[in-house]
Order: C-alpha cells, then sequence, then structure tokens
C-alpha cells in the first residue's frame, strides 16, 4: 500500500515535468508516448494485482470461504479467458453482469457478506472491488475478447448500450458519441478513442481496467464510465447499474476479437 | 452482434404484435417504429439505474427536451423535415443582457474560455454549491494562438473576429450561436450555453467579445 502511494507520487512528479505549462503540442504527445512504453515494463497495476489475488484466496465472511470457486462465466473456478468475455447472461442470477458486479455476487454468494460491504468505498483509491477485478482481469491477458452478445437479454442490452451512446442529455446536451464518435479529435491535448468503431472500441477496451498516471490508481471500466458520465453533468448512474453494464456490452461487442492487453496504461 | 440483429428482434414483435410486417433495410418508418421501441427500454433502464437523483435534477440533466430526443434518435444526422423542425424549435427564446450589449468584455471572455470547473453533481466529486461554471471553449476550439493546448472537437476560431468584424449584425449572430448553436446547426455538437443557462446572458457576451473585439487575443 505504502510502496503503490510512493510509485503514484513518483508518477505525479515525472508527469509534472512533462507538462510544464503547455509546451508544444506535438513534443507532449511524443513524450507521453514515450513514458507509456517505458512504464510498460513496471506496471504499477501489478501491485494491485497481488492484492487482487491475496483477497481472491484469503477465507472470510460468515461462510469463511475464499473466492475460489468463483463462477465468471466459464464455470467455478475458471479465470482464464473469463474477463474478456463479459458482460454475459448469467442464469442464476437473471443478469446480464460484468466483472465488477458478478465479482460482487460471488462475494454475497460464497462468503455471506452483505451487497453493502462488498461494494463499500468502490470508488476509494485501491479499493477491494479493483483490486479483484485487476487481479481476474489480469487472468485474461493475451486473451482475446469475446462477447458476441447472442442471448436474448444481452442483445437487448446491446441495444439499449448503443441508444444510450447517442443518447444526448443535460446542461451541456452531452452524450458519449459527443467526445467518442469521430476519429482522430482530443479534448485539448487529451486523444479522444472513437468508441462507436471497431478500430477505436478495439484499442480502448483492450486496456481495461488501466492505471491512471494522473490519479495514480487503477480504474475499472464501471469506474471509467461512471467519471464520464460524471464529467457530462448527468447525475452519476449507481454502481453496478444496468445503464452502465449496457454502455460496456456496447463496447466490448464492438472490441471483439482483440487481443487483451490489461492493465493497461493510461492518462 | 450488430445493431440490426436487435433491430430484428424488436421487429419480429412488432410484427407479432399484429402492428406492422416489413423487414430490414426498408424505409425511414421502420427504421423510426423500431428506435421508439428501443427508447422505452432505454428510458426504463435509466430509471432504474439513476436512482439517487432529486426531481429537479431529474428534468434538468437526465430527462431529454424536443431537441435532444431527436438529435439522439438520428444521431445528429436529423433528415430534412426534422432537421427544419429544430432550427424553428432553437430560432426563440432568446433572452439578451439587460444592459443590450451584446459586446461584453474580452477578458472575462478569456477566464470562460479557459475554465472547465462547475456543475458536477453526485456523490463521488461534486464541485461546491454555487461554484462558478466555465464555458470551456478552449476544449474544443483553438482561440488564442498563444494557447497551445486546445482541443480539436470544434473548428478553429484563431483570428475569427479578423474575418467577421463587428458590426451589429455579426455581433448578434455570434451572440446567438453561442446561445443555442442549433439556430444555425441542427444537432450541432455545441452545448446551447445560454438556452440552457449553463451561461448568463451577460457571460455570452463576454464569450463574444472574447471572439470578436479586435483587443482580444484571438485576433492578434
Amino acid at each position: 500500500m505504502c510502496f503503490r502511494n510512493t510509485v503514484g507520487f513518483f508518477i505525479a512528479i515525472v508527469i509534472g515535468l512533462y507538462f510544464p505549462g503547455g509546451g508544444l503540442a506535438q513534443d507532449t504527445m511524443d513524450e507521453i508516448i514515450r513514458y507509456r512504453e517505458m512504464l510498460k515494463e513496471a506496471n504499477p497495476a501489478e501491485l494491485l494485482e497481488l492484492e487482487g489475488e491475496e483477497l481472491w484466496v484469503t477465507p472470510r465472511g460468515p461462510k469463511n470461504a475464499t473466492l475460489e470457486q468463483c463462477d465468471l462465466g466459464l464455470g467455478p473456478g475458471v479465470l482464464r479467458g473469463a474477463y474478456v468475455q463479459l458482460p454475459r447472461y448469467f442464469a442464476d442470477t437473471g443478469k446480464v453482469q460484468d466483472a465488477e458486479s458478478r465479482i460482487v455476487t460471488c462475494i454475497t454468494e460464497l462468503q455471506g457478506l452483505s451487497l453493502d460491504e462488498a461494494t463499500r468505498d468502490w470508488y476509494k483509491p485501491g479499493s477491494e472491488n479493483e483490486a479483484l477485478v485487476t487481479y481476474v482481469a489480469t487472468q485474461s491477458r493475451g486473451e482475446k475478447i469475446h462477447v458476441p452478445a447472442t442471448h436474448p437479454r444481452e442483445a437487448e442490452l446491446y441495444g439499449i448500450g448503443e441508444a444510450l451512446f447517442f443518447r444526448r442529455a443535460g446542461p451541456l446536451d452531452f452524450a458519449c458519441s459527443t467526445c467518442h464518435g469521430l476519429d482522430d479529435r482530443r479534448i485539448r491535448l487529451q486523444e479522444l478513442p472513437n468508441l462507436s468503431t471497431r478500430q477505436g472500441a478495439q484499442a480502448s477496451m483492450s486496456q481495461w481496467p488501466a492505471y491512471r498516471v494522473s490519479q495514480g490508481v487503477v480504474w475499472t471500466m464501471q469506474r471509467r464510465l461512471i467519471d464520464c458520465i460524471r464529467q457530462m453533468r448527468w447525475p452519476e448512474p449507481e454502481f453496478l447499474s444496468e445503464a452502465v453494464i449496457a454502455l460496456e456490452i456496447y463496447m466490448q461487442n464492438k472490441a471483439s476479437g482483440v487481443v487483451s492487453e490489461a492493465p493497461g496504461i493510461k492518462r | 452482434m450488430k445493431a440490426r440483429s436487435i433491430r430484428i428482434g424488436l421487429m419480429v414483435t412488432a410484427v407479432t404484435a399484429g402492428l406492422v410486417s416489413f423487414w430490414p433495410g426498408a424505409t425511414a418508418d421502420d427504421e423510426a417504429a423500431v428506435l421508439n421501441a428501443t427508447d422505452a427500454a432505454v428510458e426504463a433502464v435509466m430509471r432504474k439505474s439513476f436512482t439517487n437523483v432529486t426531481p429537479e435534477q431529474w428534468r434538468s440533466r437526465v430527462e431529454q427536451d424536443e431537441v435532444q430526443k431527436l438529435c439522439s434518435q438520428y444521431q445528429n444526422n436529423p433528415p430534412s423535415a426534422e432537421a427544419q423542425h429544430i432550427l424553428e424549435l432553437s430560432n426563440r427564446g432568446f433572452r439578451y443582457p439587460a444592459s443590450g450589449k451584446l459586446l461584453g468584455d474580452w477578458r472575462k471572455g478569456e477566464k470562460l474560455a479557459s475554465s472547465g470547473k462547475g456543475g458536477h453533481i453526485g456523490t463521488i466529486r461534486p464541485d461546491p454549491p454555487g461554484r462558478k461554471r466555465g464555458a470551456n471553449c478552449y476544449a474544443c476550439h483553438t482561440l488564442s494562438p498563444s494557447e497551445l493546448s486546445a482541443g480539436n472537437l470544434g473548428p478553429g476560431l484563431t483570428g475569427y473576429g479578423k474575418l467577421h468584424g463587428t458590426s451589429p449584425d455579426s455581433i448578434r449572430r455570434v451572440y446567438q450561436k453561442i446561445y443555442n448553436a442549433q439556430a444555425f446547426y441542427p444537432c450541432s455538437q455545441m452545448p446551447r450555453f445560454g438556452h440552457n443557462e449553463w451561461l448568463t446572458p451577460e457571460e455570452v457576451a463576454d464569450a463574444v467579445a472574447f471572439l470578436l473585439d479586435p483587443d482580444s487575443p484571438v485576433n492578434q
């Protein structure tokens, strides 16, 4: 924990050096790309992955059980390839679930903890959910994203996700597509993936969950999307809510076929 | 899975209901019927997912007005009849500063253009109440040539005033465009800063001055 904060602090300093109040746009972009390459050698997300593994194999809760028998869609205990096939429909809950929500189901069902205990402080740096998702996602690194969304509930949620992607609302009239519907666009100097295309969705989704250099923490896709929506000046959707999972299945379906490099490194 | 599959699914439902029979790739009417079916489902998911919201927040931040609905439905590319309708809806209700001055203070306009602060709600990182809202023009537009950290979602506006001048017509046109960009371009991606009351009429006038005033850094 202490070590991670130190790493985050170090990174904040390095980034500070790379953004001396603007600088030359292209030089800055080149520096960011070089810096990301450098970080790949020792991604700070690996520390969170280890924490997640520890949580996964440690018995706890009223049932004093571990999460090792958690079924993430490929059967109890199967981790390899599970993350890249989420969100998917689960018959036991009757819901389309992503990694974040399925892990919470495992915590409540296998370990007997309450929903509140399983989701408390989910957005705080280094939260349990983020550690567990990072661990689970890392077990699919090198596997292809494969979310065909063929189950009727998955197909329905895909359609809702697509409509939500283009849904304009709020005091700034923003939709996801406002910033993520065109190629080669930037907010200030920050490049924006075009998530309405296969290529853009693949480039982006192959990286999540990701270590966020500017924050010094790992963010899951739930966290990323809820923050995007917050910045659109909409209210925040609930953690694990259907709207978020709908957007995820829309993007994961578009990204299908790309090899996951999670955890990635982002701004 | 492509969008078409869900559309086929919804079409089958429609056919079963005995409403109408059609097939993918048919007319615009078919598309509209399909999108309406999705619409109700989308709104149901919105209701379930955004629960920690006051009625006022729901009205101003989640619920769509007619223009937002049309632009969402047509993915910002409305057919000509709908585009015309959006122009009509958007060309009314302009409010102006009490002073009558539509060319305000470019220094204040520059501050608005540089700030992306204000207006965040929720529990994770809300703004303190009453925090001044910026217009964040630099997020999408180049303006002063000395500000290199400018986005490209919108067109470049460097030298805008040199091109358009400060005639009353020019000033009024730019004022109305910032107030409600959709009065000029239906489904423009630009926020309707005045119409949505994100900026006051006085602040819109300051933004106009930042663009048009010959002394503004935009025109140096």
